[in-house]
């Protein structure tokens, strides 16, 4: 688990131009919207790509996706559930 | 009654280097425009972390803004670029990434007017903006728009220019128009200092 989770904080700042963040400024439990990452929609877009890309998982519906991008956290555990891949 | 307005200033973003009113900001030797953009980003202390999500084309155009309008207070600034390009660069990528997975990050920005949101978000401008695609450059159209908002009062103040990315190669040339200004605002002079540098 905490493999995947290292390699989501990679793929979060390569993949969404998080030039100014390094991997171990963000904590598992930070929120990745609002005040912690700050992450918008498009980048929420971008993770559900990532998700169907890397890991063969589809959201079916898009405000699934509130939840499992809460944090570092909730992303790996829902990886580690659904991954295909 | 038809008022003469001015240009206050200009900045050009070409061969590698930024310039303000003709005096360099920053240079920079690579022959990569990702490297050289970011270069001048944080050489010009250009505090925007949103800056490296935009294309090439809304860096660009961003960064030239930024130069004119870091230490303006007007707010109500009409925005009226142009370029040959249009965001053909970023269209490239997103088609490419049709192959695969499409990138909404990429997709978004296949509009050329997307920079012109940008600048305004940055510099809290809820004016009016406009942008045309020109097969070069045209100071004639941008004059008259420019004097044509400012005389109807629409716009305090005018940022107009030419910003145009394609295939790594870049040019950027803006310029603000007031009342007020150094030079006066006719084709003449926007042209010259178009092609100045």
């Amino acid at each position: 688990m905490s493999e995947l989770k290292l390699e989501l904080k990679e793929k979060i700042i390569e993949q969404l131009n998080l030039e100014d963040i390094a991997i171990e400024e963000i904590a598992d439990t930070d929120p990745l919207f609002g005040e912690g990452l700050g992450l918008d929609s498009i980048d929420a877009l971008e993770l559900i790509v990532m998700l169907d890309k890397d890991y063969g998982i589809k959201l079916a519906d898009p405000k699934e996706g509130r939840k499992i991008f809460e944090s570092i956290d909730t992303m790996a555990g829902y990886i580690e559930e659904h991954r295909k891949r | 009654m038809n008022n003469t307005f001015h240009i206050q200033n200009y900045a050009h973003i070409r061969a590698n280097e930024v310039a303000l009113n003709g005096e360099s900001l920053y240079e920079n030797t690579t022959d990569d425009f990702s490297e050289f953009i970011k270069g001048a980003y944080h050489h010009l202390k250009t505090d925007y972390s949103k800056f490296f999500k935009m294309d090439n084309l809304s860096k660009l155009a961003f960064m030239a803004a930024d130069v004119l309008l870091k230490n303006e207070p007007e707010k109500n600034i009409g925005l009226v670029l142009s370029n040959k390009a249009s965001s053909l660069d970023t269209d490239r990528k997103h088609q490419d990434s049709l192959e695969t997975y499409a990138s909404p990050a990429v997709f978004v920005y296949t509009l050329p007017n997307i920079c012109l949101g940008e600048i305004s978000i940055k510099h809290q401008l809820y004016s009016e903006n406009c942008f045309f695609i020109f097969d070069a450059f045209n100071a004639e159209a941008l004059h008259t728009y420019a004097n044509s908002l400012m005389q109807e009062e629409k716009a305090e103040k005018m940022l107009c220019g030419w910003v145009d990315f394609d295939k790594g190669n870049y040019d950027a040339f803006l310029y603000v128009v007031a009342k007020k200004g150094t030079f006066v605002h006719s084709t003449t002079e926007i042209n010259r200092l178009y092609q100045i540098k």
